[in-house]
């Protein structure tokens, strides 16, 4: 099951060190970076169900 | 594929099979059990399938040569293991190249080294590259040699009359028209079906629109004997390549070209000489074998029987050339079509058989359709997003192995899975961790100095480990065999049902003989 609340324990330290890591980067490269950052992403997450889950609460 | 363009300058010598004057133009009429159109991969294989198991058969082409260009190439071990039976594969392996690994690179490095048939033990490899015309030549060869086979070169179906009980048959020839009854009708005529068209059915699919340069040229040198593929070459940097080598010292290069490419322009030697200099450098020196610019559909029937009228390899289905799934797929269902029909046409089982062709190679092409269409997607992305998690995962290729999993630049052809079909007799026990699983294919396995393969019968098989009464079936007692065991899982008492196309119909952990005769009427549709 997809986690809906809070799985942070330091959330604006994380939220922002994505912000940082896109910092400066042009639309080109944005897209290839979070392309590669939400295979890794996927693939640590392993599970088919969670993911498909998560491409359906992110197209709302 | 469909052919934009084409150079023809093959050193292979064409041989002319000649037209001979057919008995029913001088008034000689006999009903036929099963005729086949088209001398491609599938027809000639069929009708040696048939003829092992006693079934005469006649097969009309329109042509008199074995197929022009290399064109498919890549012979599974699959394909090597129906065509041993005909004693012609050796023959094939000594000719063509074996290879079992490919390499996958990005710009100018290598990212991934995949094998195809890691563990030794098979009496076949993976792949063996050889062209077209010399499987075809083989094939033509063993068909000529059996006095059950009668090839019919330059005939040409122009009419159709099918009933119930079979089909009329109106054949073109030099001499004239003449018609031919037959039971069966089998067409493997080809993406362009003859047959298809004058029966009005449709071929529904996808259309992709990148075309692709096959340049085979004759090279000399120390050649790589893997498949190689890249991503961005420097010598060709905005697309794909594809390498293969095949008999003769002949390479076939495959350029990916874009939508937008001149085909005319594009297959001009000049234009080919130009990538080919940028490819292998100032010194190399070819010689032109074949050069084609293709694009291609994913096609597939809604039906691939229609009363006594049965469509297989192109003629039913089409895909991309990634992952060697044509040829291969051809060649699959004339093997799972040849025992079904000798059965019925026997009397030994009923029409309803027939049906299980149409579930299971439809099932079996829906399978290589979708691999194909995602290897394309993979090589030829389709919108902006699609092609930045393609590079996404080239990028992440060479650090990280589960990116190397996702590169898609074919998956290659292996026997596909038919676990849903009602031939099946599906497992009672539920303590197995691997072996074929009913639906899949048999695995071969070395048996002292020969290898199981060689062992099956031409009708159903009983792999067992320790002794088991098995009348009707070919009994083969794999008990002595370390290898069988691991791959089968195997207990004493344990057993496999195989199909005559190599297929498990049925396991159990103890086989009895009722439990056997059960799923041997079940696995012959009744």
């Amino acid at each position: 099951m997809l986690k809906r609340d809070l799985n942070l324990a330091r959330p604006d330290d994380v939220y922002n060190a994505l912000i940082d890591a896109h910092k400066g980067l042009n639309d080109e490269q944005v897209r290839a970076f979070d392309a590669r950052l939400i295979l890794l992403l996927i693939n640590h997450i392993g599970d088919e169900a969670v993911i498909r889950e998560a491409l359906e609460a992110a197209k709302a | 594929m469909e052919r934009v363009g084409e150079e023809r300058l093959s050193s292979y010598a064409y041989k002319t099979y000649p037209y001979r004057r057919p008995a029913e133009l001088d008034g000689k009429k006999k009903r036929r059990p099963v005729v086949i159109v088209g001398a491609g991969m599938a027809g000639p294989t069929l009708a040696l399938s048939l003829a092992l198991r006693g079934v005469p058969s006649v097969v009309l082409d329109d042509d008199d040569k074995v197929s022009f260009g290399s064109r498919s190439i890549c012979q599974a071990k699959h394909s090597l293991e129906i065509w041993d039976r005909f004693g012609i594969a050796e023959r094939m392996v000594e000719k063509g190249i074996t290879w079992e690994q490919g390499e996958v690179y990005l710009r100018d490095q290598a990212i991934w080294r995949f094998n195809l048939q890691p563990e030794p033990g098979h009496k076949f490899p993976a792949f063996v590259n050889l062209q077209q015309y010399y499987v075809e030549e083989y094939l033509y060869e063993r068909c000529a040699a059996e006095t059950l086979i009668e090839m019919r070169h330059r005939n040409k179906v122009v009419g159709l009359s099918p009933r119930n009980d079979g089909v009329s048959v109106e054949v073109e020839t030099l001499d004239g028209r003449y018609t031919l009854d037959t039971e069966w009708l089998v067409a493997c005529d080809g993406v362009r079906s003859q047959v298809r068209h004058l029966m009005g059915l449709p071929f529904p699919g996808e259309v992709f629109h990148d075309q692709f340069l096959i340049a085979d040229i004759r090279l000399k040198g120390d050649l790589p004997r893997e498949r190689r593929f890249w991503f961005y070459p420097p010598f060709h940097p905005t697309n794909s390549v594809l390498l293969h080598r095949q008999a003769d010292e002949i390479l076939r290069v495959d350029f990916q070209l874009g939508r937008d490419a001149d085909a005319e322009e594009e297959k001009k030697p000049e234009n080919v000489d130009k990538r080919l200099r940028q490819m292998f450098g100032p010194d190399a020196r070819w010689e032109h074998e074949w050069t084609s610019v293709y694009t291609f559909t994913c096609r597939m029937m809604e039906k691939f029987v229609h009363g006594r009228v049965v469509f297989a390899g192109d003629a039913a289905h089409v895909v991309s050339p990634f992952g060697a799934r044509g040829g291969n797929a051809a060649v699959a269902d004339v093997d799972n079509l040849a025992w079904k029909l000798a059965l019925v046409l026997t009397g030994k089982a009923s029409e309803a058989l027939i049906d299980s062709y149409d579930f299971e190679r439809r099932a079996a092409s829906r399978e290589n359709i979708q691999n194909s269409t995602r290897s394309t997607d993979f090589i030829t992305p389709k919108f902006p997003a699609s092609r930045a998690f393609r590079d996404a995962v080239l990028a992440l290729a060479k650090d990280f192995p589960f990116a190397r999993a996702l590169i898609n630049s074919g998956r290659l052809s292996v026997p596909t899975a038919q676990t849903e079909s009602v031939l099946n007799t599906p497992d009672v026990d539920t303590d197995w961790k691997n072996g074929p699983a009913p639906g899949r294919a048999m695995v071969d396995a070395p048996l002292g100095n020969e290898w199981l393969v060689d062992r099956l019968g031409t009708g159903f098989s009983l792999l067992s480990f320790g002794a088991i009464e098995a009348p009707q079936v070919t009994a083969i007692d794999l008990g002595g065999s370390d290898l069988a065991r691991q791959r089968y899982d195997a207990r004493p008492g344990t057993a496999y049902l195989v199909r005559p196309d190599r297929y498990v119909a049925a396991r159990w952990r103890k086989a009895d003989p009722p439990s056997i005769q059960r799923a041997l009427a079940r696995a012959m549709g009744a």
